[in-house]
C-alpha cells in the first residue's frame, strides 16, 4: 500500500465529510425555509442574506450554551449517546458512489471512498446501529420521557428494518450485486434505472427510510406534544446538536442511498450520446446525484409538513402488517417475474 | 462476477471512522469548555414538566416492546439468510425459486401464527 493511496483517500474523506456536514448544516435552514414556504410566512431571514448565516450562528449558540448533565443521570452513557448517533450518522456515507473516476494525467480517482462487495450490507449495519445512540441517550437520562422516546425509537426502527431488508432483496434479485458501485454503473441512462423494475420495493424503501430517520410521520421518538422532547428533553448545548445533526445528515445519506439503488445515482439521461470527455461527465453526473438528493430532501420536508404524526399501533401495524406482507409478496412477484423472463423472453 | 474486496478495499472505511471520531471527540470536548457553567440543584433534576420529580425512569416499561425485540431478531435473521440466495437466484433458476417459496412459505406460516396469537395488537 503506497503513501499515495493514502493520501488520496484522505483527501477523498475528508471532502466528503465537509460536504454531508455542510448539506446538513443548510438542511436545517431549507427545513425552516421550506416550512415558511408552505405555511405561507417568511421563515428566518435578519441572519445574512435570505437567512443564509442562519445555519452558522445556530451552529455557534448550541456551542455557547450551558451543558448540563442531569446528577441523576449515568454520565458516560450520557455523553456516549449523542457522540454515537453522530458517530454512525457520519460514517454510512462512506461506500456511496459519488460519481465515475476523473483522470489527471495518469492518476485515476475513484469518487468513492470504500468500493466493497458488501456495500449493502455495510449500509444496513451501520443503519443498525444508528438506534443505539438513541436508545442509550434516552436510556442514561433517567427522565421518564427520555425512556419512553428511547423504546419507542428502538422498536420503530427495528421494525422497520426488516420491511427495508425485505425491499432490498427484490432489488438485489434485479441488480444481482451487493456493491453500490457496480449497482450504479447498471443503471446507465434513463431507462434503466431500477425504479421502473422496482416501483413497489421503492415505495417500501422510502416509507421505511422515513421510519429509520424518525421523521414525520414516524417522528414519535421525539413527539413534542406528549414527550416533552422525547429522547433528548435532557440534552443542552451541542449533546442536543448531535442528536439533531445526525437526524439531517442521517437524512442526507438516506437521499443518497435512495438516488443510488434506485435512482441511477449519478447517471443522467443520454449520458453517453453526446460524446462528452469522461472528466465531464463524471462531473455532470456529481451534479446529478446531488440534484437528486436535494430531491429527496426537499420530499422529506415535505411530508413532515403534509402528513400528520401516525398513533403509535399505526405505526406498529404499517409496519408489521402491511409492509411485510408487501415486501414478501414484492419478491415473489419480482422472482416469477424474472424466471418468465430468462425463460421465455431471452 | 465482480471482484474479490481484499482488506485494502476496507482500508478507507477505518480512514472514514478516525476523521469521524476526531469531529465527534472534539466536539463533545468544546461544547463541554465553552459553556457556561451556572449548575444549581434544581437545575440538574430531571425534567418533569415543573412538577416535583417522582421516583425515577429506572422502572420497568410494557412487555411488548421485548416481545417485538424477539420477534425482530428471528425475522431479520431469516431476511439476512435471504441475502446470498438473492444475489445468485439467476443461476439457480426456477428450481432456487420453489425451494425460496417454500422456505417463505414457512416464514409466513409463524407469520401468520404470531398476528393470530395478537402478538402485535397494542391496545
Amino acid at each position: 500500500m503506497e503513501l499515495a493511496f493514502v493520501i488520496e483517500k484522505f483527501a477523498l474523506v475528508i471532502v466528503i465529510f465537509m460536504i454531508s456536514l455542510g448539506v446538513a448544516a443548510y438542511s436545517t435552514l431549507a427545513e425552516r425555509k421550506i416550512a415558511a414556504f408552505l405555511q405561507g410566512r417568511v421563515g428566518p431571514h435578519r441572519a445574512g442574506w435570505g437567512g443564509m448565516f442562519q445555519p452558522l450562528a445556530d451552529g455557534a449558540k448550541m456551542f455557547f450554551k450551558e451543558e448540563i448533565i442531569p446528577t441523576q443521570s449515568n454520565q458516560f452513557l450520557f455523553i456516549a449517546g449523542p457522540s454515537l448517533a453522530l458517530l454512525t450518522a457520519l460514517i454510512g456515507s462512506a461506500v456511496i458512489p459519488w460519481g465515475q473516476s476523473l483522470t489527471f494525467g495518469d492518476t485515476v480517482v475513484q469518487l468513492q471512498v470504500a468500493d466493497i462487495n458488501v456495500g449493502i450490507l455495510y449500509i444496513f449495519g451501520v443503519v443498525s446501529l444508528g438506534v443505539y445512540g438513541i436508545m442509550i441517550g434516552g436510556w442514561a437520562s433517567n427522565n421518564k420521557f427520555s425512556l419512553m422516546g428511547a423504546i419507542r425509537a428502538a422498536s420503530q426502527n427495528i421494525s422497520y428494518e426488516i420491511a427495508m431488508g425485505l425491499s432490498i432483496i427484490a432489488l438485489l434479485m434485479v441488480t444481482q450485486s451487493l456493491s453500490l458501485k457496480e449497482i450504479a454503473a447498471q443503471q446507465s441512462g434513463f431507462i434503466n434505472w431500477n425504479v421502473w423494475a422496482q416501483p413497489l420495493g421503492f415505495l417500501i424503501f422510502i416509507i421505511c427510510a422515513f421510519a429509520e430517520c424518525n421523521r414525520t410521520p414516524f417522528d414519535l421518538p421525539e413527539s413534542e406534544n406528549e414527550l416533552v422532547g422525547g429522547y433528548h428533553t435532557e440534552y443542552s448545548g451541542m449533546k442536543l446538536g448531535g442528536f439533531l445533526f445526525a437526524e439531517y445528515i442521517n437524512m442526507f445519506i438516506s437521499s443518497a442511498v435512495m438516488a443510488t439503488l434506485y435512482f441511477g445515482g449519478y447517471n443522467f439521461p443520454f449520458m453517453n450520446d453526446l460524446g462528452l470527455p469522461q472528466n465531464i461527465i463524471t462531473l455532470i453526473g456529481v451534479l446529478f446525484l446531488f440534484a437528486k438528493i436535494f430531491f429527496f430532501i426537499f420530499f422529506f420536508m415535505w411530508v413532515r409538513w403534509t402528513v400528520p404524526r401516525f398513533r403509535y399501533d399505526q405505526l406498529m401495524n404499517l409496519g408489521w402488517k402491511v409492509l411485510i406482507p408487501l415486501g414478501i409478496a414484492n419478491i415473489v412477484l419480482t422472482g416469477i417475474w424474472i424466471i418468465v423472463k430468462d425463460t421465455y423472453f431471452k | 462476477m465482480e471482484a474479490q474486496s481484499t482488506p485494502v478495499s476496507y482500508l478507507p472505511i477505518i480512514f472514514q471512522m478516525i476523521v469521524a471520531l476526531g469531529f465527534v471527540v472534539t466536539t463533545m470536548i468544546a461544547t463541554h469548555l465553552l459553556g457556561p457553567k451556572r449548575k444549581t440543584k434544581d437545575k440538574l433534576t430531571p425534567f418533569e414538566s415543573g412538577i416535583e420529580v417522582i421516583g425515577n425512569a429506572r422502572q420497568p416499561f410494557s412487555i411488548k416492546y421485548f416481545l417485538v425485540a424477539i420477534l425482530f431478531v428471528l425475522f431479520d435473521i431469516e431476511v439476512i439468510f435471504m441475502y446470498p440466495w438473492a444475489v445468485n437466484f439467476r443461476e439457480m433458476g426456477m428450481e432456487g425459486l420453489i425451494e425460496m417459496f417454500i422456505f417463505m412459505g414457512t416464514l409466513l406460516l409463524g407469520f401468520i401464527y404470531i398476528i393470530k396469537k395478537k402478538a402485535l395488537d397494542w391496545e
